[in-house]
């Protein structure tokens, strides 16, 4: 169910961004950062009252060497592959003390944190649990698209061709040989209230999406594209850039899933999938024929991603907008 | 005082766990577990205890949930046995490392493979090492009594660690016993709400789970080691509370007929009751023969467990599960160890027994009783030995 505060929903501008810093500087991210980026901004956009719930991961192990400690609000890090559960128990915790009365009742949001490896692959399980159980969460997945913390390897989240640790350019494979999978589907499969894309380069966008994310009752994902400049083989002045680009070539197409009716931000003149890759060496051992198998897979999604829109819009009007709303 | 009455043990927990008050149960079923949530799950749901129950798609996630509601400063709860266990096993360093309270059933259940449903203690024995206080019930009443226990030890500023109540799977679990349930009025005198010092609270922000470097992590795996060894302070004077208020008195080691005893078995668990009974019909033909068993596991009763055996002379050892490749068995090699620091110890004779549900009758603890006697007799050189095992 969409929260009533939602009608009242008053977007972000550079004017109004909020002063808060859930996570200070002092964190030990890499030059250029594109994930700590993206980070920050979700957590400032949601703000107090919450508590993180964190996997094991590049932003995990940034923020909290201890003794010291990057977080200004109430963070937890379990291990890498139950975030999504750490945070069920989290939610449910304090939802029943404040039904007790042991702690004032108060809306806390309860935010989890992965990386793609975290979500995808080892999490996934426990994600789809926390977002079938309907949990009131958001789950955050920061993309970079390999095991960064680890060094480079291959998760199912890295986009064909990519070269990585684990799926070098070899004389027989160039890089990553499978499609990325598509983890905001599997998110909407789930049919959760709420599920969005956003890259850095869009902050308003990124904010306004994480904040509408934890006004929502009930599950929320947030896909949240994450460049690393020192697994992609960019540079580290160009996190923005190319955040920028992956949505300009449709590679990254930004787009919400609202009760089940997607809404894509229109993008009908894409620049070539070659110019976003050409920035990054991981994608340095491509040929043209790679590029070009790649170029039509990339406008192949974009056309079932309007489709899908068209199909949910429609969907709606002819039966009313509570055919698919998932019971709360 | 309350009244005893007969009831399946499984559900005598899950009563004890309404009693405990407890704010957050996250549990997967497995066998032979199932009793305990299901019966949990129909109080929640009758609104006879005021808890979350979170159906959990795993036990990983049953003990991260348990741990993300013990974080904020909920009760929490958890079940299981086995696989389920083994499964849990990553998430038991972290919660006993996070040093966050919560208590766990576990009714103990062999090991894949080959897959078997039935009683061994080679699940929580995979466990020992994770840094949870580990308590063995003999019976239903102790399951109950325990259960209300560990909430109060585990809770301790002093302690602020997980507990592990076991109690054999089926044999134990499935049974119907005559359990005197305590008045709740009683349990909440004895079990006061939790209230934690440290907890995820947004007007107070606490950073848990970070990253330790060389620098630091052994001092954190220190003051785990001196919080687990300085628990049982805490267990002991949680007993004696307990006694004062309930009647029933418990122990880190029990002694069963020890005066005078020259050999004694040693056991844990529901086994315990039946070790007894070939105790006293030895005892009838004159033998010298006594029992201990172990209540407490972790933290290990030395002291306790000295004394206990200061006269014997054979100490025959039964272990439920298997160290393959190694010394035997986990409980054998325990008391081996502990022996070593004494030049004045009594003969050792470890028995594997009961894997896989392998029925554990009074004629085998008599065999071993006459067998640890005979190897003591001629010294026998020896590491263990299997007991009921068809070599053919």
């Amino acid at each position: 169910m969409i929260a009533e505060d939602l009608n009242v929903f008053k977007k972000f501008t550079p004017k109004t961004l909020p002063k808060e810093e859930p996570l200070v500087f002092g964190h030990r991210a890499c030059q250029g950062c594109g994930e700590v980026l993206a980070l920050r901004m979700v957590a400032k956009a949601i703000g107090s009252p919450m508590v993180i719930v964190s996997a094991t991961g590049c932003m995990e192990i940034i923020s909290s060497p201890y003794p010291q400690t990057a977080w200004a609000v109430p963070w937890i890090h379990v291990a890498f592959e139950n975030a999504a559960a750490v945070a069920s128990g989290v939610e449910v915790g304090l939802k029943t003390l404040m039904a007790k009365g042991r702690i004032p009742e108060k809306k806390i949001t309860v935010v989890a944190f992965a990386g793609d490896g975290g979500t995808a692959d080892i999490g996934l399980q426990s994600l789809s649990g926390a977002l079938e159980r309907g949990h009131d969460f958001v789950y955050v997945c920061l993309d970079n698209e390999a095991y960064m913390n680890t060094g480079i390897q291959r998760s199912s989240s890295t986009p064909f061709g990519a070269m990585t640790t684990t799926s070098p350019a070899g004389k027989i494979t160039a890089g990553q040989t499978t499609w990325k999978k598509n983890l905001p589907a599997i998110a909407a499969a789930h049919n959760i209230p709420y599920v969005a894309t956003a890259s850095p380069a869009y902050y308003l966008d990124l904010m306004n999406k994480a904040k509408k994310a934890a006004m929502i009752k009930g599950p929320a994902y947030l896909h949240v594209y994450s460049p690393c400049p020192t697994g992609w083989r960019h540079g580290t002045d160009l996190a923005i850039e190319v955040s920028r680009l992956v949505v300009e070539t449709n590679i990254f197409p930004l787009y919400e899933v609202m009760e089940g009716k997607y809404l894509v931000r229109k993008n009908t003149k894409p620049k070539p999938v070659e110019e976003y890759l050409k920035q990054q060496r991981r994608f340095s051992h491509l040929t043209p024929d790679l590029i070009q198998i790649i170029q039509k897979r990339v406008d192949a999604e974009y056309e079932r991603l309007l489709k899908l829109e068209g199909m949910t819009a429609k969907a709606e009007s002819k039966e009313g907008p509570k055919e698919e709303v998932k019971e709360e | 005082m309350a009244q005893r009455r007969g009831m399946e043990v499984s559900i005598a927990v899950s009563e004890a766990v309404k009693l405990a008050n407890v704010d957050v149960i996250s549990a997967y079923p497995i066998t032979p577990q199932t009793h305990i949530v299901e019966h949990l799950s129909e109080l929640v749901a009758d609104g006879e205890l005021k808890a979350a129950f979170i159906p959990v798609e795993s036990e990983h996630s049953a003990l991260s949930a348990a741990v993300g509601a013990a974080a904020v400063g909920a009760r929490a709860y958890t079940a299981t046995s086995s696989q389920g266990l083994a499964l849990m096993h990553e998430i038991m360093f972290i919660a006993s490392g996070l040093r966050l309270p919560m208590v766990m059933t576990v009714v103990n259940r062999a090991l894949s493979t080959p897959i078997n449903i039935w009683n061994d203690l080679s699940d929580i024995m995979a466990e020992r090492d994770t840094g949870w206080v580990q308590l063995f019930a003999i019976n239903g009443q102790e399951a109950v009594d325990l259960t209300l226990q560990a909430f109060k030890i585990a809770e301790d500023s002093r302690v602020l660690l997980p507990v592990v109540v076991n109690l054999d799977g089926f044999i134990l679990s499935h049974v119907i016993e005559p359990v005197e349930m305590p008045d709740q009025e009683q349990v909440d005198r004895f079990l006061p709400v939790f209230n934690p010092a440290l907890r995820l609270d947004p007007d107070h922000p606490v950073s848990l789970g970070a990253f330790g470097s060389p620098d630091v992590y052994m001092e954190v795996k220190k003051q785990l080691e001196e919080a687990l060894i300085g628990s049982q302070k805490v267990i002991t004077e949680v007993w004696k509370d307990f006694g004062i208020l309930f009647g029933r008195s418990y122990k880190p080691v029990e002694s069963y007929r020890t005066k005078g005893a020259e050999t004694l078995l040693l056991t844990m668990g529901s086994i315990t009751e039946t070790a007894m009974m070939a105790v006293d019909a030895l005892r009838e033909k004159g033998q010298k023969v006594g029992l201990i068993h172990l209540r407490l596991w972790r933290p290990f009763p030395f002291k306790e467990f000295f004394q206990a055996i200061r006269e014997a002379k054979v100490l025959a050892v039964v272990d439920r599960a298997l160290t393959p490749g190694g010394m035997g068995g986990p409980v054998g090699l325990e008391i081996k160890s502990a022996l070593f620091e004494k030049t004045d110890r009594p003969y050792v004779a470890a028995f594997i027994a009961g894997l896989g549900g392998r029925d554990l009758t009074q004629e085998i603890f008599t065999e071993m009783v006459e067998k640890a006697n005979r190897y003591a007799r001629k010294k026998k050189e020896m590491r263990y030995e299997m007991i009921g095992v068809r070599e053919k």
